[in-house]
C-alpha cells in the first residue's frame, strides 16, 4: 500500500511523461478494440447479408459460387432453373415463400435483378431488417424500377428517373435494351448488402425486354413496343435462383436433399447463413492481418512504456537511493517501479476502453450510414477481455525489466549516489 | 521496549565493528578492511576523509546496505551478519538515521511526508515516535527545533533552500529516536555560519533522542565540536591487490 502510494506520488511529480505513456496505450488499446469491433462487425454484417431466407436455390454448382451471383451479384450462373422446377418446388408444403431471381443484365456498371414484389417483403438482413423505400414503391407498372440506395446516389437518380438496361454485361456494343426504357418508382433505404447496388425490375418486364433476344441480340422485327408487352403473358420460362422460406427450420435439411437430387434437371441448394461463413472464412485472411497488426501497436506502446521508465530511472536513482538509505528494500524498489508500469497500463487501458465505447456511441450512426456497417455495441467479448488483461498483465511485467535495473543498480550504488 | 532497552544496556557501544573485510564482487583488485572500530553510545564522531578513502563503502556497510564478506558489525547489540536482506532494511530503518550531503529529499511529497518516509518501513520507530503526539505532529516538532518555521511544513520540497533542505533531513534522521545517526558531509553545501546553526540545532536534537552521530567530513575544523576525531584512513585499509 505504501509502495502503492509512493508510486503515485512519484507519477504525479513526473504527470507529463506519464500522460503521455497512458495516451499511448490508451490509444493502442483503442486501436486494438476498434480493429476488433469493426472486424466482427464486418463479419456480423457480412453474415447477415441476407437472413431469413432458409435456402437459394439454382442450377448445379458449388455453394459458394451460386451464393456469390445469387446474393452478392458477383460472376454469372451456369445455367438457369426451368420455370416449372421452380414452381414445383415453390409448391411444395415445406414452403412458405418463393422468390424467383433472374440475373444477367446491368445498367451503367450495375447489376440489374427481375423478381416479383415479395422480394422487397422477404429480403432480410441483420436478422430481421427489412427493405425500407425512402421514395416510390415496389413496382406498379410493368416498366417500373426499383433501385438501391447507392445506385441512387451515384448515378443521381430519383423517382421518375428514366434508365435503359442493357443486355449481358454490357461489354457488347448495341447490346442495349434503349427500346423499353424503365422509369424509377422507387428508392430503397441504404442497407450495407449488395441489395444497394442493385435495379430491381419485375421477371414480366424482363421478360418483355428480351422477347426478340433469344439469339443473344436485339432481332429488330421480333421485338415490341410497349404497349404491346403491357398486354402480352408474359411469363417467365426460366429464372437463374430463387429464394425459399420455409414453414420450419426442421424442414430445410430434407427440402435441401429434394432439391439437390432433383430428377427434372440438375439442382443445387443452400443455406446461406452457412455459406456465408464459407465465403468469410476465404477472405479471412485480411482478418488475421488486422488481429496481428493491432497486437503489434499493442506492443510497441508496451516498448514505449518501459522505455520511458528505463529513460527515467537514471534520475530516479537518487530517488531510489534516499528510499534505501530510510529503510525501503529492493523489493520496495521493484515493487514501486512495477506498480507504476501497472498503474500506467491499467489506466492506459481503462481510459482505451472508455474512449473506444464513447467513440462507438457517438460514430455508429455516422458509420452505418457511410459504409452501411452495423457495429454492434456490446460489453467486451471474452476474447477482448482476455487480450485487455494480456495488456494488462505484460504492462506489469513489462515493469520487471527496469525494476530488475533499478534493484541492480540500487545495490551498486548503496546509499551514495555519485552525481 | 524492554528489549531495546536492555540492549542499550547490555551494550553501551551503538557501533561495534572488527575484523572486517569487503570486495566489491567482480572486484577483487580492490579491498577494504576494518580491524576494529568502536561507536561509543551518545557519542559524536567525526570521521575526516576525503572522497574515494572507502568513504561510501564504509558507510554502506555501517548501515547494512551492503554486507562484508568476512568480520562482524554489530549495530545496538545485533549482528549484521546475521540479518538477511530484508532483516537489514528493517533494522537500518528501525536504528539508523541517514543525512545526506545533499539531495535527500523525495521531491514529490510534502516536508512532513518526507520526514515522516522512514517510520514506514519501521513499527517500533514508529511507535516511539508518536508516543506523546501523532506522528505529523512529532515531525511538525523537530521541523520546528531545527529551526524550520510551520509555513514550510507543507510546501514542495524543491521550493526549499539548501539549508532547510538540510533541516528537514536531519528531522528525518532523528524522529522517532533512531540509535545512530550517520551523516555524509551534511554541512558541505552551506556556508560557515550556516554550518554553525545547522550542527548547534543537530546536536541539540541529538542530546534529546538520546542518538549517537557518525558525521563525514574532509573539514577538520568542525572537531572541536565532537567528542572525536578519526581519520578514515586510521580505521580503513584500503589494499589494492592488483
Amino acid at each position: 500500500m505504501i509502495v502503492f502510494r509512493l508510486a503515485l506520488q512519484s507519477l504525479r511529480n513526473r504527470w507529463l511523461t506519464a500522460l503521455l505513456t497512458v495516451l499511448a496505450i490508451a490509444f493502442s488499446v483503442i486501436l486494438l478494440l476498434g480493429v476488433e469491433k469493426v472486424r466482427t462487425g464486418a463479419k456480423a454484417s457480412f453474415a447477415n447479408t441476407i437472413s431469413g431466407t432458409d435456402l437459394i436455390i439454382g442450377a448445379r454448382s458449388g455453394g459458394i459460387q451460386l451464393l456469390l451471383y445469387s446474393v452478392f451479384r458477383i460472376g454469372n450462373a451456369t445455367n438457369n432453373v426451368t420455370w416449372r422446377s421452380f414452381e414445383d418446388i415453390a409448391n411444395r408444403l415445406e414452403v412458405a415463400w418463393a422468390v424467383p431471381l433472374t440475373l444477367g443484365d446491368t445498367h451503367r456498371g450495375f447489376r440489374v435483378l427481375g423478381t416479383i414484389p415479395a422480394y422487397f417483403e422477404h429480403y432480410k438482413y441483420r436478422r430481421d431488417r427489412g427493405l425500407a423505400f425512402t421514395a416510390g414503391s415496389p413496382f406498379v407498372d410493368l416498366f417500373d424500377a426499383v433501385i438501391g440506395a447507392d445506385v441512387a446516389t451515384e448515378l443521381g437518380y430519383s423517382v421518375g428517373s428514366e434508365l435503359a438496361i442493357t443486355h449481358g454485361s454490357g461489354s457488347l456494343p448495341g447490346a442495349s435494351h434503349d427500346d423499353l426504357p424503365f422509369r424509377v418508382a422507387g428508392v430503397l433505404a441504404k442497407t450495407g448488402t449488395p441489395v444497394d447496388r442493385t435495379i430491381h425490375i419485375s421477371l414480366q418486364a424482363w421478360e418483355a425486354i428480351h422477347v426478340g433476344w433469344e439469339r443473344g441480340m436485339r432481332d429488330a422485327n421480333r421485338t415490341v413496343a410497349p404497349d404491346r408487352a403491357r398486354a402480352m403473358d408474359l411469363r417467365p420460362k426460366a429464372i437463374t435462383a430463387a429464394m425459399l422460406g420455409l414453414k420450419s427450420r426442421l424442414m430445410t435439411f430434407r427440402l435441401q436433399h429434394y432439391v439437390n437430387t432433383y430428377r427434372a434437371e440438375p439442382l443445387s441448394a443452400i443455406l446461406p447463413g452457412v455459406t456465408l461463413y464459407e465465403l468469410w472464412d476465404l477472405v479471412g485472411t485480411a482478418e488475421t492481418a488486422l488481429v496481428v497488426i493491432s497486437g503489434l501497436v499493442v506492443v510497441t506502446a508496451l516498448l514505449g512504456m518501459i522505455t520511458m521508465i528505463l529513460a527515467t530511472l537514471n534520475e530516479r536513482r537518487r530517488e531510489i537511493a534516499i528510499l534505501r538509505a530510510n529503510g525501503a528494500g529492493p523489493t520496495t524498489v521493484v515493487g514501486l517501479l512495477v506498480s507504476e508500469a501497472t498503474i500506467l497500463t491499467f489506466a492506459g487501458t481503462a481510459l482505451g476502453v472508455a474512449i473506444t465505447y464513447l467513440g462507438l456511441f457517438a460514430a455508429r450512426p455516422l458509420i452505418e450510414d457511410a459504409y452501411g456497417l452495423y457495429l454492434d455495441i456490446a460489453p467486451p467479448t471474452p476474447v477482448e477481455l482476455g487480450s485487455l488483461a494480456a495488456i494488462v498483465a505484460a504492462g506489469c511485467l513489462a515493469g520487471l525489466l527496469p525494476a530488475w535495473r533499478a534493484y541492480r543498480l540500487s545495490l551498486a550504488d548503496g546509499m551514495m549516489v555519485r552525481t | 521496549m524492554t528489549a531495546l532497552a536492555e540492549t542499550r544496556v547490555a551494550a553501551p557501544d551503538v557501533v561495534t565493528a572488527s575484523g572486517v573485510s569487503f570486495a566489491w564482487p567482480g572486484r577483487d583488485a580492490f579491498r577494504l578492511s576494518i580491524d576494529s572500530f568502536v561507536l561509543p553510545a551518545r557519542s559524536r564522531t567525526l570521521l575526516i576523509g576525503p572522497s574515494g578513502s572507502g568513504k561510501s563503502t564504509f558507510l554502506n556497510l555501517l548501515c547494512g546496505i551492503t554486507s562484508p564478506d568476512r568480520g562482524t558489525i554489530r549495530i545496538a547489540g545485533t549482528a549484521l551478519e546475521g540479518l538477511n536482506l530484508a532483516a537489514r532494511d528493517r533494522f537500518r530503518a528501525e536504528h539508523i538515521g541517514v543525512i545526506f550531503q545533499m539531495f535527500n529529499l523525495l521531491p514529490y511529497g510534502s516536508v512532513i511526508d518526507n520526514v515522516v518516509l522512514p517510520l514506514r518501513f519501521a513499527p517500533a520507530r514508529r511507535r516511539r515516535a508518536a508516543l506523546h503526539h501523532p506522528v505529523e505532529a512529532e515531525a511538525a516538532r523537530l521541523l520546528m527545533a531545527l529551526g524550520l518555521p510551520a509555513d514550510r511544513h507543507k510546501v514542495p520540497t524543491a521550493t526549499l533552500s539548501i539549508g532547510q533542505q538540510q533541516r528537514v533531513a536531519a528531522a528525518r534522521a532523528l524522529i522517532g529516536a533512531p540509535d545512530l545517526i550517520v551523516a555524509d558531509e551534511p554541512t558541505s553545501a552551506l556556508d560557515r555560519a550556516h554550518q554553525d546553526r545547522f550542527l548547534d540545532l543537530l546536536f541539540a536534537q541529538l542530546g534529546a533522542a538520546g542518538a549517537s552521530l557518525v558525521m563525514v567530513s574532509h573539514d577538520e575544523s568542525l572537531g572541536a565540536r565532537f567528542d572525536r576525531t578519526v581519520a578514515l584512513s586510521d580505521i580503513i585499509a584500503a589494499e589494492d591487490v592488483a
